[in-house]
């Protein structure tokens, strides 16, 4: 065997050995099983619920460019509403 | 152009401010239990004795449950920056990331490798990896929170970078700089440790409940021990780091100094107030306490290190002090409003192709760029933060922690008497001391992002110009979604835990 392939045997076998430590973990768990439940609930909730419909990007959603972005962030902090905050809060 | 909407502009900040602090409750014990359980599971291999085994196994049970109700809270404030908070997010964009990459790439390795060892891996990796793989999570977890105080601390006190008046953002000049502004060194030092006090505080609270109900008594008293060096060492520790916020606001934030301390007038051998009453209504002098104690000179020394300082009030910093050399609102609002106008002239001469004129303009931005944010505030009142708030905030912080030094000492000489269980009193008050932890854990980042209102980041942009042109009732019907889903969050971990807890370190 060349030493390229044992290395490769070595390799896989040590993967092998993680990939049971994790397994083995995971099935050992007790009061894990229920914590991953609430994680997966909670990820699910924040990733395909809130972010998907309720938090957009604005900048990445009305501008297609970076060069868009940052005029309508110079328009903002320049322009007429920045000066009507000011008005606002007299 | 759309009217930037005032009213969004407090929903934003609600949600903001809703989610910070139900983020907050998780926290610091993940930060500080993850030290406590590496404390105890360093005494295990020490000793090699399995009582410290089963107590390690049992914290550190309790600090998986609050790590995974905890984990990913703090993703919604990305989620809010992206949504509520566009401006702001397109400027700080070059700021924070480095170090939010630099923050997921370390939870990521942490969360993957030593979480796992740490959790599966008791019986299966030998003592000292287990070990090892237990202080990696505690310095990781901490080294995680860094990035993002670090990130918070710029807001507060902007250095290592410029502003590009081409992309409206402000880039990193100076990784350096940014890391070990002495606000970031002195915002880590304080978060952290204050959060070792309320871990601590929360294995006292579970270690004298036991004692209590007279269950699991010598893992409940050995935990104690263990815990009141913990707290009492990190109370003197935040005491440190507290001072050194203090001495560094009255150079980078002295309105926010104004403002928790209740001054108003500006004044040499200024006097600490110990203990005070506002007057709830406007302030007509120069006196605005009801009622106070006060230590004479204090505050200049801990201002300035010296005592026969002057220290700026809320006056001063608004209105001006030519005797001692400080500029008021007014001049800065000037200056802060020619810095726009020149930006957008520079913007206006660029898009018609007026090299000179965008020279010109750009040269005269540079000269006021410092003031950019005072040109957005109508008057000079403005610049004043909630001053009620951040003076309740900052002396129930400061109250709680000098009572919690004291609390932790009788702890640890009644625990060393072994005489904790005959004096039921302590142990009830234990149970209590927990929740004014927490209290004085969120007062601390009340004083320290209320006091630094109006601005997002110091000097360059106040909160309201940061916000997007999204409704009000977007963000209004997120907010109240996020209330649901934190509460229930909350109260599935008290649920969990108490089973826990109830079920005991016997069974873990």
């Amino acid at each position: 065997m060349g030493s390229f392939a044992r290395k490769k045997k070595r390799l896989l076998q040590w993967q092998g050995r993680v990939a049971r430590f994790y397994l083995e973990g995971f099935r050992a768990m007790t009061v894990g099983k229920t914590l991953w439940k609430v994680i997966l609930i909670k990820i699910f909730i924040l990733f395909a619920i809130l972010k998907l419909f309720f938090f957009h990007d604005y900048l990445r959603e009305n501008f297609s460019c970076d060069q868009q972005r940052s005029d309508h962030v110079l328009e903002q902090i320049t322009g007429q509403a920045a000066m009507q905050v000011g008005e606002h809060n007299k | 152009m759309n009217q930037i909407d005032l009213n969004m502009v407090d929903w934003a900040r609600a949600q903001f401010a809703l989610t910070s602090m139900y983020h907050w409750i998780f926290v610091p014990l993940t930060l500080g239990l993850s030290f406590l359980c590496a404390f105890y599971e360093s005494l295990y291999v020490r000793t090699g004795k399995e009582e410290w085994k089963k107590i390690t196994k049992f914290w550190m049970t309790l600090f998986g449950i609050n790590f995974a109700i905890g984990v990913a809270t703090g993703i919604i404030l990305e989620f809010e920056f992206g949504t509520n908070w566009s401006n702001y997010s397109w400027m700080v964009g070059d700021i924070f990331g480095a170090p939010l990459a630099v923050e997921g790439i370390v939870a990521f390795f942490i969360e993957a490798t030593f979480f796992a060892v740490m959790f599966f891996g008791w019986n299966r990796v030998s003592k000292g990896a287990h070990l090892f793989s237990t202080w990696m999570v505690a310095i990781g977890s901490n080294l995680s929170a860094l990035w993002i105080l670090v990130a918070n601390s710029w807001m507060q006190h902007p250095v290592g970078m410029a502003f590009n008046p081409d992309t409206a953002r402000f880039e990193m000049r100076n990784f350096w700089e940014v890391l070990f502004s002495p606000v970031a060194v002195s915002k880590f030092t304080h978060a952290t440790s204050s959060s070792f006090i309320v871990a601590s505080l929360f294995v006292i609270m579970i270690s004298f409940w036991y004692l209590l109900k007279g269950r699991h008594a010598a893992m409940a008293k050995k935990s104690i021990l263990v815990a009141a060096v913990f707290g009492l060492l990190s109370c003197l520790y935040a005491g440190l780091t507290g001072d050194e916020s203090a001495y560094v606001n009255a150079s980078t934030q002295p309105m926010k100094l104004a403002a928790y301390e209740g001054l108003y007038a500006g004044r040499t051998n200024a006097d600490l107030v110990a203990v005070g009453v506002l007057n709830p209504g406007p302030v007509a002098g120069d006196d605005p306490f009801l009622f106070e104690i006060k230590i004479p000179g204090l505050l200049s020394l801990l201002a300035n290190r010296d005592s026969s300082s002057f220290v700026p009030g809320i006056k001063d910093l608004v209105y001006g002090n030519p005797g001692q050399n400080i500029v008021g609102v007014n001049t800065k609002m000037e200056r802060g409003k020619m810095a726009i106008a020149d930006l957008a002239g520079f913007k206006t001469a660029k898009k018609q192709g007026d090299a000179a004129g965008e020279a010109a303009a750009l040269q005269k931005f540079n000269a006021n760029k410092d003031y950019l944010g005072y040109g957005y505030l109508a008057k000079a009142e403005d610049s004043i933060p909630p001053v009620h708030t951040t003076f309740y905030a900052f002396h129930i912080m400061v109250i709680l922690g000098c009572f919690f030094t004291f609390f932790f000492l009788v702890v640890l000489y009644m625990g060393c008497k072994d005489s904790l269980q005959r004096n039921p009193w302590i142990l009830k008050l234990g149970v209590i001391t927990f929740f004014l932890g927490m209290l004085a854990s969120q007062a601390g980042w009340i004083v320290a992002e209320v006091g630094r209102q109006p601005w997002v980041i110091q000097n360059f942009l106040p909160t309201n110009v940061a916000t997007s042109n999204i409704s009000a009732g977007n963000v209004q019907a997120t907010f109240f979604m996020f209330l649901v889903l934190f509460t229930l969050l909350l109260l599935a971990e008290v649920r969990i835990m108490l089973k826990q807890i109830k079920i005991g370190p016997e069974e873990v």
